[in-house]
């Protein structure tokens, strides 16, 4: 699992690749707040098009984000989510946080 | 219920397990010639059950995780996860989505919720300071031998 972050002047997108777990979220949490905090985006993008698997990991990653980003006054939005992903998004009512892009 | 085959497996608790724990379920059942989302939706719920014995049942400790996987009859896969960590005080509430004694550390309340709606049947068994088993199954589409 690792995180890739494009960091504009208005919003930071952060490319996730490989796999999202318990395990593996710890790490790229602090990547992606640090980015915020240091830079008060008015949105985050979370890009899943490289995850090539998640658990309810992913949503406690996702909703956390969230938090982080409402603190900042910002928005946040979920783009490249496979099949599998958003199964688990949808179980977990994501949709009413973030704005879904196909 | 005829077992056509068994695996089982033993492992410590350590988060890095979850990622093997769901790669090697995976692996056994593919010889049923699973479809993706079959196959995607049995390694999801894995990872859900050994996430809970890892962060909830040995909190902070390390304890063993046992496996079976079973390939009954019909296309039938039967998964068993135990643990001899806590227990779970209140299992109905503990099933509730969204309910987490884990909030901080960014647990979202929706491990059982995935394995109940990706799994056909599941089942938990828990006895405070003894631990906890839960038993999935789900009846795969596919025809392989």
């Amino acid at each position: 699992m690792s995180v890739k972050l494009i960091v504009g002047s208005e919003k930071i997108t952060a490319i996730l690749s490989g796999e999202i777990d318990h395990h593996s979220a710890k790490g790229i949490r602090e990547k992606i707040d640090t980015a915020i905090l240091e830079n008060h985006p008015q949105e985050l993008i979370l890009n899943f098009s490289q995850v090539s698997f998640m658990d309810s990991s992913g949503i406690g990653l996702v909703i956390g984000r969230f938090k982080v980003m409402q603190g900042v006054d910002g928005k946040i939005a979920i783009e490249g989510a496979s099949q599998q992903i958003s199964k688990v998004m949808r179980l977990s009512g994501i949709d009413r946080l973030a704005t879904i892009k196909s | 219920m005829k077992i056509i085959n068994e695996m089982k497996i033993q492992f410590m608790s350590k988060s890095v397990n979850e990622s093997f724990a769901r790669t090697a379920v995976s692996a056994f059942v593919t010889q049923l010639d699973p479809t993706i989302n079959e196959i995607a939706d049995i390694r999801t719920a894995v990872s859900e059950a050994v996430t809970n014995c890892v962060v909830h049942a040995y909190r902070g400790t390390i304890g063993t995780i046992d496996i079976c996987v079973r390939i009954l009859e019909d296309n039938e896969v039967y998964i068993k996860i135990r643990d001899r960590g806590c227990g779970i005080p209140d299992i109905k509430q503990a099933m509730e989505p969204l309910f987490t004694t884990a909030a901080d550390e960014e647990r979202a309340g929706l491990g059982f919720a995935v394995m109940e709606s990706f799994m056909d049947k599941l089942s938990v068994r828990s006895k405070l300071g003894s631990g906890t088993t839960i038993i999935m199954r789900k009846k795969l589409t596919s025809c392989g031998d």
